[in-house]
C-alpha cells in the first residue's frame, strides 16, 4: 500500500542516489545481483556500487548493444542484471538486442533508461527520449515502468530483484517532486488512484504526476472535480482501472513526458476504446524531437504543465 | 559427462552428423545447407570429445555452454543433439514445421540442448561473454563455446563483444569463426571484405589459432591449446568450405539458403553414406 505526502515538495534525495543505495542493499543480501553500465557510472550515481562490488559491477564501455547481450548471458547462468544507460541508448539504440537476446529468449534482464524526456535538459535533442517507452512497448511480454518519485523507484528496484522477465525502468536521475511517503509499496501493473474526482480523470506518469495533482487543485478552485491516477506501469496497462475511471468520470486526460504517439496517451486510449469509450485529451509531446534547454524551459516549450492539463480537462469535459 | 571419442571415431561421428543433417533437410526440400555443412567437424569435436554436457539434464549447471551465434546452422546442431541423445531422431522431422520445436534458427525455448536463442546476427558473442563472466563469478571451471560466421562478423556488435571479452580476460571463452568465405549475397570479399580475420581478432587482444576447419585433428589440437591459454579469449579461425561434403552446395556461389530436388538430396545422402563407410573402414590414426 502507498501513502501520499501531505504536501508535494522537491524530493530531498536525487533519484540516482536512491537507485544506488537500493542496489547496494540488494547486493548485500543477494550475491546474484549485478550492475552493468555503458560508461555512465558517474551519471547513473552508481560509483559507490562499483567501488563496493567490483566483481559484480560490469563496466561495458560505450557499447550498449553488447551490454544488453552480456546482461542476457549473465541471466542465463542465474545472475540478476540491472543494466543502465541514458534512455535513448537503453531503448531505441538496443531495441533488437532487448527484443531477441532478452525478451524473445525469455531471459531475465532489467534495463534502467535515465533522463526521460525533458529531464535530459542540457544534453539536448540527441539525448532526449520522447520515444523510449513507445519503441519498447511493441516487444511482447516486456514490462515498462516509470517511477514518479524516489520512494517508488526504491520499491520498484527492490521488487524487480525477485521477479523474472524483461523490465524497462524509465528513471529521472535528479530531483523529482516527492509524491509518496517513505515505506510505500506499489503493485506493478496497477495504477495508483491519488485523488478522487467525478468530472474527469487525469492519468499521468513520471514528472507529470505532480503536475496532475497541481492541476486537480486548480480545477477544484474552478469547481471541477478531477480524479488523478499515477499510471506508473505503461505495460501491462491497468485496463480495469482505465475502464472504471471512464465509467465513473466520463472523460480522461493523459499527461506524459513522452511522445503521445506510442506513449501513455495511446496506451490509455487503447484500453479505453476496448472497454468504456469516452473522450480523451492528451497532454504530452506532439510528435516532436527534443531540444536543448533547462528543464523548466522545456516543460513550457512542450506544454508539459499543470496549466496545459487544466486546459485539456476543460476541453475534454466539453466533449462529453 | 564427456564423450571421449578418438580421432577416427570423431571422423565417423562427423559423417553421421552430416548424413543426419542432409536427411533432415530432405524432408523439406530447402534450407541453410551451406553454413550447416561447414561447421560439422567442429560440432563433432565439441560433442564427441571436448564439451561437458548431459543430454538427460540439458540445464545441468556444471555443463559447458555452446552458443551458435550463426543461428542458421541450427539444422546441423539439431542433428548432433539427436545423435547424442537430447531427443529422438524422429523429432528432426519437425524442422521448420509450424508448431514444431526445430525452427530455422536456434531457439533456447524450443529445443532441448540449445543454450541460446540466436539468428539476429552479432548477438551471440555478447551472450557468450555474459555466460562466461557469470560462470567465472561463481567460480565454475566450465567453458563457453561460441560459433561465429564470417559474414556475421560484418556486425558491429561482434567487435563490441570482442573488446569486452578481451577486457575481462575471458579465457574460458572459445570462439570458432567459420571462415567459409561466403555470405548470403556472395563471396565475403565482394560483399564486405573482412581482410585477415585472425589478425583482426588478434588486434582485439584474443589468442588466435588458424586451422583447417574440416580437419578433425587440427580442431582438437587447437581446442587443447585454447584450454591451456590463460588471460585472453580464444579465437579458432576455421578455414572451411561452405557446403562442405554436400556436392550440390560445395563450391556453389549461392549456397547460403538453397532449394534442391529430391534426386539431388538423395544423391548427397548416398555420397555421405559412402563417406561414412569409408571413415569407418579407415585405419585409426
Amino acid at each position: 500500500m502507498f501513502k501520499l505526502q501531505k504536501t508535494f515538495e522537491k524530493s530531498p534525495k536525487l533519484m540516482r542516489e536512491v537507485y544506488c543505495e537500493t542496489m547496494l542493499s540488494l547486493a548485500a543480501s543477494n550475491k546474484n545481483i549485478v550492475a552493468l553500465d555503458a560508461d555512465l557510472v558517474s551519471s547513473s550515481g552508481m560509483k559507490k556500487f562499483f567501488e563496493a562490488y567490483p566483481d559484480r559491477a560490469i563496466q561495458c564501455g560505450i557499447a550498449e548493444a553488447n551490454m544488453i547481450g552480456v546482461a542476457a548471458g549473465l541471466s542465463l547462468v542465474g545472475k540478476i542484471p540491472y543494466a543502465h544507460s541514458f534512455g535513448p541508448f537503453a531503448s531505441r539504440r538496443v531495441c533488437d538486442q532487448i527484443f531477441i537476446s532478452a525478451a524473445y529468449a525469455k531471459l531475465n534482464v532489467r534495463i534502467i533508461g535515465s533522463d526521460p524526456g525533458v529531464t535530459a535538459a542540457y544534453n539536448g535533442g540527441t539525448h532526449m527520449p520522447f520515444e523510449d517507452m513507445g519503441v519498447l512497448r511493441s516487444i511482447p511480454e516486456i514490462t515498462l515502468i516509470e517511477p514518479s518519485d524516489p520512494v517508488m523507484l526504491a520499491d520498484i528496484v527492490r521488487q524487480l530483484a525477485d521477479l523474472y522477465g524483461v523490465y524497462y525502468v524509465r528513471m529521472a536521475r535528479k530531483n523529482t517532486v516527492s509524491v509518496y511517503e517513505e515505506g510505500s509499496i506499489f503493485e506493478i501493473g496497477k495504477g495508483n488512484l491519488l485523488r478522487n474526482g467525478t468530472d474527469v480523470t487525469i492519468i499521468a506518469s513520471g514528472i507529470m504526476v505532480a503536475e496532475a495533482l497541481k492541476a486537480a487543485e486548480m480545477l477544484a478552485d474552478e469547481g471541477v472535480s478531477a480524479r488523478v491516477v499515477d499510471m506508473f506501469t505503461w505495460k501491462p496497462m491497468d485496463t480495469e482501472l482505465v475502464a472504471r475511471c471512464a465509467e465513473e468520470t466520463g472523460a480522461i486526460v493523459t499527461a506524459e513526458n513522452h511522445n503521445i504517439y506510442g506513449g501513455l496517451g495511446a496506451a490509455v486510449a487503447e484500453a479505453c476504446v476496448k472497454t468504456v469509450p469516452v473522450p480523451i485529451e492528451m497532454v504530452g509531446v506532439k510528435d516532436q524531437f527534443g531540444q536543448v534547454g533547462t528543464e523548466d524551459y522545456l516543460r513550457k516549450a512542450y506544454n508539459l504543465t499543470a496549466t496545459a492539463i487544466v486546459d485539456a480537462a476543460k476541453k475534454v469535459i466539453e466533449r462529453k | 559427462m564427456n564423450r571421449t571419442l578418438k580421432l577416427k571415431e570423431l571422423r565417423v561421428f562427423a559423417e553421421e552428423i552430416r548424413l543426419l543433417t542432409l536427411k533432415e533437410f530432405a524432408h523439406i526440400g530447402f534450407g541453410h545447407v551451406g553454413g550447416a555443412m561447414s561447421i560439422i567437424e567442429t560440432l563433432a569435436v565439441l560433442y564427441g570429445k571436448e564439451m561437458r554436457y548431459d543430454p538427460r539434464n540439458p540445464n545441468w549447471e556444471e555443463r559447458d555452454h555452446l552458443i551458435v551465434s550463426k543461428g542458421h546452422a541450427g539444422p546441423a546442431v539439431y542433428a548432433t543433439l539427436a545423435l547424442v541423445g537430447y531427443f529422438p531422431e524422429s523429432m528432426l522431422r519437425e524442422l521448420n514445421q509450424g508448431g514444431g520445436n526445430l525452427p530455422s534458427h536456434c531457439d533456447r525455448n524450443k529445443t532441448p540442448g540449445i543454450d541460446m536463442t540466436t539468428g539476429s546476427l552479432g548477438q551471440g558473442i555478447s551472450a557468450a561473454c555474459g555466460v562466461a563472466l557469470g560462470k567465472r563469478m561463481d567460480g565454475k571451471d566450465s567453458y563457453t563455446y561460441l560459433v561465429l560466421g564470417d559474414g556475421e562478423c560484418n556486425e558491429g556488435q561482434v567487435w563490441e563483444g570482442a573488446m569486452f571479452a578481451a577486457q575481462y580476460k575471458l579465457d574460458k571463452l572459445i570462439a570458432f569463426v567459420d571462415l567459409n568465405g561466403q555470405q548470403l549475397d556472395g563471396y565475403t570479399q565482394d560483399i564486405m571484405d573482412m581482410r585477415n580475420m585472425g589478425e583482426r581478432f588478434a588486434a582485439f587482444g584474443w589468442f588466435v589459432q588458424e586451422v583447417n576447419g574440416h580437419d578433425i585433428g587440427e580442431i582438437v589440437n587447437a581446442v587443447t591449446a585454447a584450454k591451456a591459454n590463460t588471460g585472453k579469449p580464444n579465437a579458432i579461425i576455421l578455414h572451411t568450405k561452405k557446403g562442405n561434403g554436400c556436392y550440390f552446395a560445395e563450391g556453389i556461389k549461392d549456397n547460403h539458403h538453397m532449394n534442391f530436388k529430391p534426386e539431388q538430396i538423395n544423391e548427397a545422402i548416398k555420397r555421405t553414406e559412402a563417406a561414412l563407410e569409408a571413415a569407418k573402414a579407415a585405419p585409426a590414426k
